[in-house]
């Protein structure tokens, strides 16, 4: 079994606090919304219904949470146990980019006091693709919660509990893979509805395809992004031996995903789109060179040892993951008619909110929380 | 028997690229949609209209809903500009910029919900918030059933359903084909207001076969034209004008309720070109290919329980 450790330390230090000043103002305009409706505080409209709250906090943000995802994937069904120590700070961003995401929509949905209708078997509506996206989103924030749960009870010493929930955790774990694999490709799916609004850039049926192996690539990005982000600020050694390892499988992901990205368009016929120098062909291009990068800094095995490259790397595959899901949903969205669509100040600032509340919440867990692998004396 | 996680893994691995090499993309769509058995809808005939918009007023007044100032510092009439959450009718004018309608012409086309056999905010709504009469095929809006996501409007191809973004209460809104007036052996209101039978109501199967006398009617001849209910006995003459020789709704995405006739090319009164697959139909098609109805994710999350559980053994 894994060692864990609690970091320790003040929990209130200048970043929580900045944080915290960034939430109350995210939490001011929360409370306007409601007051006054989403026309008071966002520049959606009816031309463009989604904007940054959809797009960001659920679409991106849910992405950015797959770390839990990728790294089950890895150390439960492809049998890595060595990876284990990355499993509980993954889970965690995971569980809280979820939770998060749940958040952010209860304020995104008009009618969010009747909300759970979703639910009643006889309003259920089992064909559309937005059902199975609450449905697996909802039980993964429970499923992440349950699979993290055995941290709580190691802090609070409820051994009994803990003993018992080991016994079915293997449930959770499962679930925990699958839920994934489902609602992250249905993102895709939910776009192909656009039909003709959806730039022929990014509307294909390769969506849900797309979608999935972009949730992975991200989820990978993640961790390392993470792992080495906390190794830094915390001053701990780096986790190289591990991240060289997985980052060893990301320029075969990426390669897959480019080679049908690519020749998606090209069979349809639109890949001149892409070089007419328009904003939307430019930002295919980025996105694409982007992961482009990744795959070339990470095909070679020495880069893969560094870890300002792979750094680089990570960062460059959570762009552009995060740009195709983006662009999938607002930027290459137009609904024709003249409709435009920029997110608006406090629009922003309850996402900026959610960001901020989410790196809180990291920091209050891993010094008060066994989450981070405990360090051996050299 | 035992199966061991390797060959699950390679089980699992061989059906996905079986499944990948069954059906492409492009080839996974469902049947389309026939029409409902008394499918009722609204035949618009641009170049009948003469833009006096009775039809929306009646439309407000049938639907409860307030006048709109596109200009709120001279507020002498309603005047929408567009559909809105209080405007679920509306006509528009085309022209060209600078130019005289005399020289150049102009039309006029209204604008509402289409009433789609194969309906995409129907697909989309998860709570059945909207939902397609069986009978006579209207799209129905269900506010105790909605969540307010507003998927419908992403899905809407014609870009119907509207938001009210300014109230805390919000509900969506559309043209409902004045449901509650037809439950009383009515007609919508904007075709019993038209005055010249521009807007006209009817049985789909009827207004089709309308529309088809009309393309083949002989340009600036004069012919009977049923006003407000296909069924009614009330007729105008009028000369024939230059149709356009296509009924747009009549395949356009599976077709629609609403067919509409024009002088102009459809593509300037705002109607795009579009396929006559729905994108819902793709849509489900790829869904029903990956899940084939909840047997495969029931299938991966067994092999799933068996591989870890197996290994959560083997560990203590």
């Amino acid at each position: 079994m894994q060692e864990r450790q609690v970091l320790g330390g003040k929990v209130l230090t200048i970043p929580f606090k900045v944080c915290a000043a960034i939430v109350l103002i995210g939490l001011f305009f929360i409370g306007k919304r409601f007051i006054f409706g989403i026309g008071s505080v966002s520049n959606m409209n009816d031309g463009y219904p989604w904007g940054i709250w959809i797009a960001y906090d659920v679409v991106v943000g849910t992405a950015l949470a797959c770390a839990g995802y990728s790294i089950a994937l890895i150390v439960y069904v492809f049998n890595k146990g060595e990876y284990s120590p990355l499993v509980r700070p993954a889970l965690m961003t995971s569980m809280f980019g979820y939770t998060l995401a749940g958040i952010s929509v209860i304020f995104d949905i008009g009618r969010y006091w009747q909300a759970y209708n979703i639910f009643l078997p006889w309003l259920s509506n089992l064909h559309s693709v937005m059902f199975e996206v609450a449905l697996c989103i909802g039980t993964y924030i429970l499923v992440l919660w349950m699979e993290f749960a055995p941290v709580l009870l190691d802090k609070f010493k409820a051994d009994e509990l803990k003993v018992r929930l080991n016994r079915i955790i293997f449930v959770f774990i499962a679930l925990g893979i699958l839920l994934p694999t489902m609602h992250q490709s249905s993102l895709g799916t939910m776009m192909l509805m656009a039909g003709h609004k959806l730039s022929p850039l990014w509307w294909s049926g390769f969506l849900p395809l797309l979608f999935l192996i972009t949730a992975v690539v991200i989820g990978y990005a993640a961790v390392i992004f993470e792992s080495l982000v906390a190794a830094i600020a915390f001053k701990r050694p780096m986790e190289m031996h591990l991240l060289s390892k997985i980052s060893a499988l990301m320029p075969w992901l990426l390669g897959l995903y480019l080679v049908v990205r690519i020749e998606d368009v090209n069979l349809r016929g639109y890949l001149p789109l892409a070089f007419d120098g328009g904003l939307l062909g430019n930002l295919f291009l980025l996105e694409n060179l982007l992961f482009l990068a990744a795959l070339l800094i990470l095909a070679y095995p020495s880069n893969r040892q560094s870890p300002r490259l792979l750094f680089i790397a990570s960062c460059a595959m959570l762009l552009g993951g995060s740009m195709y899901r983006f662009n999938t949903y607002i930027v290459g969205f137009d609904p024709g008619t003249g409709w435009q669509y920029f997110p608006s100040v406090p629009e922003l600032f309850i996402t900026f909110g959610i960001i901020a509340a989410e790196v809180m919440a990291y920091l209050w867990f891993v010094k008060t929380l066994p989450v981070l692998p405990k360090l051996t004396k050299a | 028997m035992k199966i061991r996680r390797r060959d699950f893994l390679k089980g699992v691995a061989a059906s996905t690229l079986l499944l990948a090499a069954e059906q492409t993309p492009a080839q996974a769509k469902r049947a389309r949609k026939d029409l409902p058995p008394n499918a009722v809808g609204i035949l618009y005939d641009s170049t009948l209209c003469v833009g006096c918009k009775v039809c929306e007023h009646a439309c407000k007044q049938a639907n409860n809903k307030p006048v709109e100032h596109t200009n709120p510092k001279e507020p002498m009439w309603d005047n929408p500009q567009d559909l809105s959450a209080n405007t679920l009718n509306v006509i528009k004018r085309y022209g060209v910029e600078g130019q005289k309608d005399t020289v150049d012409g102009f039309a006029f086309i209204k604008r509402h919900c289409m009433h789609c056999l194969d309906p995409a905010c129907v697909s989309a709504c998860p709570a059945s918030a909207l939902v397609k009469n069986p009978e006579n095929g209207v799209v129905t809006y269900n506010k105790k059933a909605c969540i307010g996501c507003r998927y419908c409007q992403v899905a809407c191809p014609y870009n119907i359903p509207k938001f009210e973004w300014d109230s805390p209460f919000p509900e969506i809104t559309k043209c409902q084909l004045c449901a509650h007036l037809l439950a009383k052996g009515g007609i919508s209101a904007c075709c019993a207001a038209c005055p010249t039978g521009a807007s006209l109501f009817g049985p789909v199967e009827k207004l089709r076969l309308e529309a088809k006398r009309r393309l083949g009617m002989k340009l600036g001849e004069y012919y009977d034209f049923p006003v407000a209910n296909i069924d009614s006995t009330e007729v105008q003459q009028h000369r024939a004008g230059g149709y356009v020789q296509h009924v747009y709704g009549e395949r356009e995405l599976g077709g629609s309720q609403v067919l509409y006739l024009a002088g102009v090319p459809f593509a300037n009164l705002g109607l795009p070109d579009l396929p006559e697959d729905s994108y819902v139909a793709l849509a489900d098609g790829i869904q029903y290919a990956i899940y084939k109805g909840m047997v495969y994710p029931l299938v991966v999350l067994g092999g799933l329980i068996y591989i870890i559980r197996n290994r959560e053994e083997k560990k203590e």
